[in-house]
């Protein structure tokens, strides 16, 4: 278990005010200009060396994605932005560093803009998170009056200004760049890639969009040494994360625990085991409900990290966890996740537009077992011809929870075909 | 659904933003580039909204539109993209309730049958007394306070039937509980209480400085909101 000392989020549950004056004897902004001394590059190979992953979903080596960026500014102004639009089913980490923790993230826009030579950043916030965004601006209203935001940011030398941006209710602006769209005042579609956001992002200048989580470590990395990051969890996998175990639960939470830690004791220790004891567990989505979900046999020794569960075809993602024990109708439960793909599909490309609702009625129709068994391959061929060809992942995300389902439930959802034929035979 | 059903028949002849609006405009378009004024679109829908009992006119459509300099369908598309866009009145209490997995796994359904029950509306519906509508949505970001409800703006967390239903008897009589957790819980720890972070919290000495400084009704529950909201 990750030692107290070393959780980054001492005040994730919001024990303590969320206030400039209390962060800072959390140790927040201490020595920020120090951080800074070195230059962009040390920040950017400090990053690279602590070996931090993304930890917004896609896990992508964080320094290296800083160092896209152009390594001077020319004709166009970089830019930071922060995804804040957190709605990824099964998780809500980046809700309790916005309205616990803001300042953790405010000092790590300053490092980070700093290491990609931005002058300013734009925090998009998803517009649901009204009391968030309060937070959040008023201590970036503390910073600025404290000088660590606008000229000469906390000394450093270096001018940068913060911006809070609400969004109003599109999964897909966490797509990131649907995001930049949607702050360009447009609808969330998201762009084709290339050219990527480094070469021409927000207003068609260079741009990095990193998670709410993954900007909020940085300060910690930096006070404390890359080497104490990398030193935690295992190579490739490094550090603490940010965990949300919902569902079926003792007690639901949000914890910080270290990269690797066995998914059973995760939620042994602190969700206080699953509903009914750990034989009680039918399967458990790992990390938001774009990953595909795990059945027990497979939970029993995993070890909660990126390459862990890519092997075992699934994914960390975002961390969010979500237990489902005996009495789940597993069908149904996958079933909803399908409808809120239909339901946030941006309908830009055709596969997932059309892809999504088809999915979801065919699944509807395999909740009630009112379908033919090779409808179940029709389906899956379906979810393989959505899965890949679309300009964003929202249909691979639509995609894969099916797919799941299918590979380690197929015998439950024919039982349920069959039962409602022998129904119908019977009268 | 078609474009007309989310836009009201009824329509104000005029709109025009008040003089708290029009100073927060100006702090809004300051945010971005001076040629880049399409940014200000989302936050002024909101303003408006705000503004208007939580619903958008057509007329500050258009208003929008003229401000931002930008095509009127170009700011109508906005407003129909986004969610949280009402073309059309809503009531006093706009209830969001949401029903994706993680919620509907920890009893989402008894929720919605409790609005149901008590206030005889389904999804998109507003009460005979005007004074609440519902609107099924999907993930909220609050998975592990599961299930919950958005009522205007504020979150209601680890609800069920019966907690949902004082919630509502209490918002009928215009008493608005304070937000988060119904049972309590202080943010997202474990509900008997945190596993991690003893060694450097004195959860004690903590709750006592907490408690004191409330004035604690049976269910009060905003400790959420003393991070700064």
């Amino acid at each position: 278990m990750l030692a107290d000392q070393d959780r980054i989020f001492s005040n994730i549950y919001g024990w303590s005010s969320a206030s400039l004056a209390e962060a800072k004897k959390r140790g927040d902004w201490a020595r920020t200009a120090g951080l800074m001394k070195k230059g962009p590059d040390a920040v950017i190979e400090a990053v690279k060396a602590s070996g931090l992953r993304g930890r917004g979903g896609a896990g992508f080596p964080t320094g290296l994605k800083w160092s896209f960026m152009p390594k001077e500014v020319k004709d166009r102004p970089h830019y930071l932005v922060v995804n804040a639009d957190e709605s990824e089913p099964g998780t809500c980490k980046d809700r309790d560093i916005l309205r616990h923790e803001p300042h953790k993230l405010i000092e790590g826009c300053l490092l980070a803009g700093f290491a990609m030579r931005a002058n300013t950043g734009y925090i998009y916030i998803r517009g649901e998170f009204v009391n968030e965004a309060i937070a959040l601006q008023k201590a970036i209203d503390e910073a600025y009056a404290d000088g660590l935001l606008g000229k000469n940011a906390a000394k450093s030398g270096w001018d940068f200004d913060l911006y809070v941006h609400r969004g109003a209710g599109a999964y897909i602006c966490g797509e990131e760049t649907a995001l930049l769209e949607s702050l360009e005042g447009r609808k969330g579609q998201p762009r084709l890639k290339p050219p990527f956001p480094a070469g021409v992002g927000l207003y068609g200048c260079p741009t990095t969009v990193n998670n709410v989580e993954t900007i909020a470590v940085v300060p910690t990395i930096l006070r404390r040494g890359a080497d104490w990051f990398a030193g935690l969890g295992r190579e490739g996998n490094t550090g603490s994360k940010l965990f949300c175990i919902s569902g079926h639960v003792n007690n639901p939470c949000n914890v910080e625990e270290e990269m690797g830690i066995p998914l059973r004791e995760l939620i042994e220790k602190h969700a206080g085991g699953v509903r009914g004891g750990w034989d009680n567990l039918l399967a458990v989505i790992p990390g938001g409900s774009s990953t595909p979900l795990m059945p027990k046999h497979i939970c029993d020794d995993m070890l909660m990290d990126f390459d862990s569960l890519k092997n075992a075809g699934t994914g960390l993602g975002t961390a969010g966890i979500i237990v489902m024990d005996k009495s789940t109708d597993i069908v149904q439960a996958i079933a909803r996740i399908s409808y809120f793909y239909k339901h946030e599909s941006c309908g830009q490309c055709t596969p997932c537009r059309e892809g999504t609702g088809w999915m979801y009625r065919m699944m509807d129709r395999l909740v009630r077992g009112d379908a033919e068994v090779d409808e179940i391959d029709v389906l899956h061929d379906v979810t393989k011809q959505v899965e890949g060809h679309t300009i964003c992942a929202l249909g691979d995300a639509a995609a894969w929870p099916i797919q799941g389902l299918i590979k380690h439930f197929r015998p439950e959802i024919e039982e349920r075909i069959a039962a409602r034929k022998s129904a119908a035979v019977a009268e | 659904m078609s474009i007309n059903s989310r836009i009201a028949e009824d329509q104000p002849q005029s709109f025009a933003f008040n003089a708290e609006s029009k100073k927060q405009i100006k702090a809004i378009l300051a945010k971005y580039p001076k040629d880049r004024k399409a940014s200000a679109v989302i936050p002024l829908l909101d303003l408006a909204q705000r503004q208007h009992d939580n619903w958008i006119p057509m007329k500050a459509i258009e208003l929008i539109a003229e401000t931002l300099d930008m095509a009127e369908i170009r700011v109508l598309e906005v407003a129909t993209f986004y969610t949280m866009f009402n073309l059309r009145p809503v009531g006093k209490y706009f209830i969001q309730a949401c029903g994706t997995t993680p919620c509907w796994l920890r009893g989402s359904d008894d929720v919605m049958r409790c609005i149901h029950d008590k206030l005889g509306i389904k999804s998109g519906g507003t009460s005979a007394c005007g004074k609440f509508s519902l609107l099924e949505v999907e993930c909220l970001g609050a998975c592990v306070n599961a299930p919950m409800v958005q009522i205007n703006d504020d979150y209601y967390e680890d609800l069920d039937y019966d907690s949902t239903s004082e919630l509502i008897d209490r918002l009928a009589q215009d008493d608005v509980p304070p937000a988060g957790s119904v049972k309590g819980r202080q943010g997202s720890q474990p509900e008997p209480g945190p596993t991690s972070l003893g060694d450097v919290i004195d959860f004690k000495k903590a709750k006592s400085k907490t408690s004191t400084s409330k004035t604690s009704s049976k269910k009060s529950a905003g400790k959420t909101r003393q991070g700064g909201a």
